[in-house]
């Protein structure tokens, strides 16, 4: 007997974010990358529309990162070139995007002075055709005049840059208004204050459909369900008419995957898990598909070989179920 | 939380006069202001401002001078059909049809009518035998309405059942009964028809209108209530509207939940 589905009829659907422009619309971009749009939960074609396919930001750093050895294997030899590390990224491991974090910046690090950061954003620019999405050192007051000066060196490219938090979101908003970009708005594993920071936000006059959602997760294992019911609690409103909660949701996958024990103890230390460097693949790569069935637009990744596998899973969820 | 907003009656000395000069100032600053307060539909109603046979040219107007300055839905209120059809004829989005009794004649003339312009229907409680003192004679009627949607083609969450609220200072065993109604209504189709309220009818001639509106507006959202014609530029009332919808889980809280209310 056939089985009737039955569908959910929403009011409303997640903004349309874009990130890049193109010589013909002000920037540089050989590509631009639209996300969000989506007018169903994620995936439930024969419900509605899913406009946009999620994408993969691959995370270059401009100075060198402290990252795990599986994650050394693959980039050791451009650590210290954030421009090859770009193209890398693009030309071998076919990133749709980048994720330029700009740790060097950190005052109790290297405190790179916020020219030197720019310079380094440009010279990215210059080398790779694709939009870039760009942070900085999460040193709050540092990062509004290093995003500041990236937001000015940047003018015309749409950028995403970010972030922007409840008690600190004035001077990145501003930035990114006066040179017109988009904001990441983060907020931590609170639906609430995600919300607030987002009217605060188009208070000060940034368009609705230029903020991406950063709801903050846990990686696998480490509180990944939190995150995935604050996203899907975002969506859910998102898909009612909430228009506060109505933006594409941004993930720092690479980042929260690649720290937890199992994608770093060896196989010495832990004899049944296995190989390392699998695990490690694994690890980011089962962090990535569990949020994309949460609604996340933007994955912000490392490892390639997750990369490869999550862009394989898109795919195949990309498939219409109608 | 859909609000009516109720001010565009003839009943309104400003709003009669307009009428009757074909003024489009007040109506219109009414449209802008109550678009302001928190309205999503602008209930139109001409009240005795204008003659019976003169009614469908008048709410042409209305519609136009409204649609000049406003985005809103309106609600077209009168019991006088050709009235209603003659807005409906011009709204530039899906409007709302205000009201329609439990009778057949006009079932039959209401209920196809809202179908032809994709417009909802608020459906009154009664019939021409008055209004039913208690809340299973007020779902008798709300049958009939759903049984009309399902004959004529109107989905049911496009029905606002309306159960009649009476005033507290002179019919007060009215409003248990019409809270009881409400919750009522909800499990009478699949989808659920809608529910409204004439609000600021609890209070008529009470001393503090305000505060009896507020206190029922709260106990009937709690029970189900979808929508209410109402004062949208009684602030206090907008808050209750606003704090109800965070209360009953409807809608995620954030500091600014009431400002964001009002912004739609």
């Amino acid at each position: 007997m056939a089985v009737a589905l039955i569908k959910e009829r929403y009011q409303n659907s997640v903004s349309e974010l874009t990130i890049g422009a193109t010589p013909e619309e002000g920037g540089t971009r050989t590509s631009v990358i639209k996300v969000g749009g989506d007018g169903t939960l994620p995936f439930l074609h024969f419900e509605g529309e899913m406009k946009n396919r999620p994408v993969i930001a691959m995370e270059v750093t401009d100075v060198p990162p402290v990252w795990s050895e599986t994650l050394n294997s693959y980039y050791k030899d451009v650590y210290n070139d954030p421009v090859a590390w770009a193209k890398k990224c693009v030309e071998e491991y076919k990133a749709d995007l980048l994720y330029v974090k700009l740790i060097g910046a950190n005052p109790e690090g290297e405190n790179r002075s916020p020219e030197e950061c720019a310079k380094v954003v440009k010279d990215i620019l210059g080398a790779v055709g694709v939009p870039l999405i760009v942070s900085g050192c999460e040193d709050p007051e540092k990062d509004n005049e290093v995003i500041a000066a990236v937001a000015e060196a940047g003018a015309g490219e749409n950028l995403l840059i970010g972030v922007v938090e409840q008690d600190n979101y004035k001077s990145i908003t501003a930035a990114a208004m006066v040179h017109r970009h988009s904001v990441i708005a983060r907020s931590p594993l609170d639906i609430n204050i995600c919300k607030q920071l987002n009217i605060l936000i188009s208070e000060m006059g940034l368009p609705l459909d230029r903020i991406a959602i950063d709801p903050m997760i846990g990686g696998l294992g480490y509180g990944i369900e939190y995150a995935y019911s604050i996203m899907e609690r975002a969506r859910l409103g998102a898909l009612a008419n909430d228009k506060m909660l109505s933006m594409p949701m941004i993930c720092t996958v690479g980042y929260e995957a690649n720290r937890a024990k199992e994608a770093n103890a060896s196989e010495e230390e832990f004899p049944g898990w296995g190989d390392v460097k699998e695990r490690a693949i694994l690890w980011e790569t089962m962090t990535a598909t569990a949020l994309l069935q949460a609604g996340a637009s933007i994955l912000l990744m490392r490892n390639p070989d997750a990369v490869r596998l999550v862009k394989e899973n898109i795919d195949d969820m990309m498939v219409s179920n109608e | 939380m859909i609000i009516i907003g109720e001010r565009i009656n003839g009943m309104f000395k400003d709003i009669g006069e307009a009428l009757r000069n074909k003024d489009p100032k007040p109506i219109q600053e009414w449209a802008v202001k109550q678009e302001e307060g928190g309205s999503h539909y602008l209930d139109v109603n001409s009240g005795p401002a204008v003659p019976n046979d003169e009614r469908p040219e008048a709410y042409e107007w209305m519609v136009k001078v409204i649609q000049e300055v406003s985005d809103l839905p309106i609600c077209l209120d009168s019991t006088n059909y050709d009235a209603i059809e003659a807005g409906l004829k011009l709204l530039k989005r899906p409007g709302m049809i205000n009201s329609c009794p439990a009778e057949r004649d006009k079932i039959e003339r209401v209920f196809p009518m809202a179908v032809k312009y994709n417009a909802a229907l608020i459906g009154l409680t009664m019939d021409n035998k008055g209004i039913p003192k208690d809340a299973e004679n007020r779902i008798v009627f709300a049958m009939e309405l759903v049984a009309a949607a399902d004959e004529f083609g109107l989905p049911f969450d496009e029905l606002y059942i309306d159960p009649l609220i009476l005033p507290c200072n002179v019919a007060q065993d009215h409003a248990p009964e019409v809270l009881e109604s409400i919750r009522m209504v909800k499990t009478l189709a699949n989808p659920a028809p809608k529910t409204v309220l004439g609000l600021s009818n609890v209070s008529q001639k009470a001393p503090d209108r305000g505060l009896i509106n507020r206190t029922y507006l709260a106990m009937a959202m709690a029970v189900g209530l979808d929508a209410a014609i109402m004062d949208a530029n009684d602030d206090e009332l907008v808050d209750v509207a606003a704090t109800c919808e965070i209360l009953l889980n409807n809608s995620i809280y954030a500091d600014s939940y009431l400002k964001v209310f009002r912004q739609r």
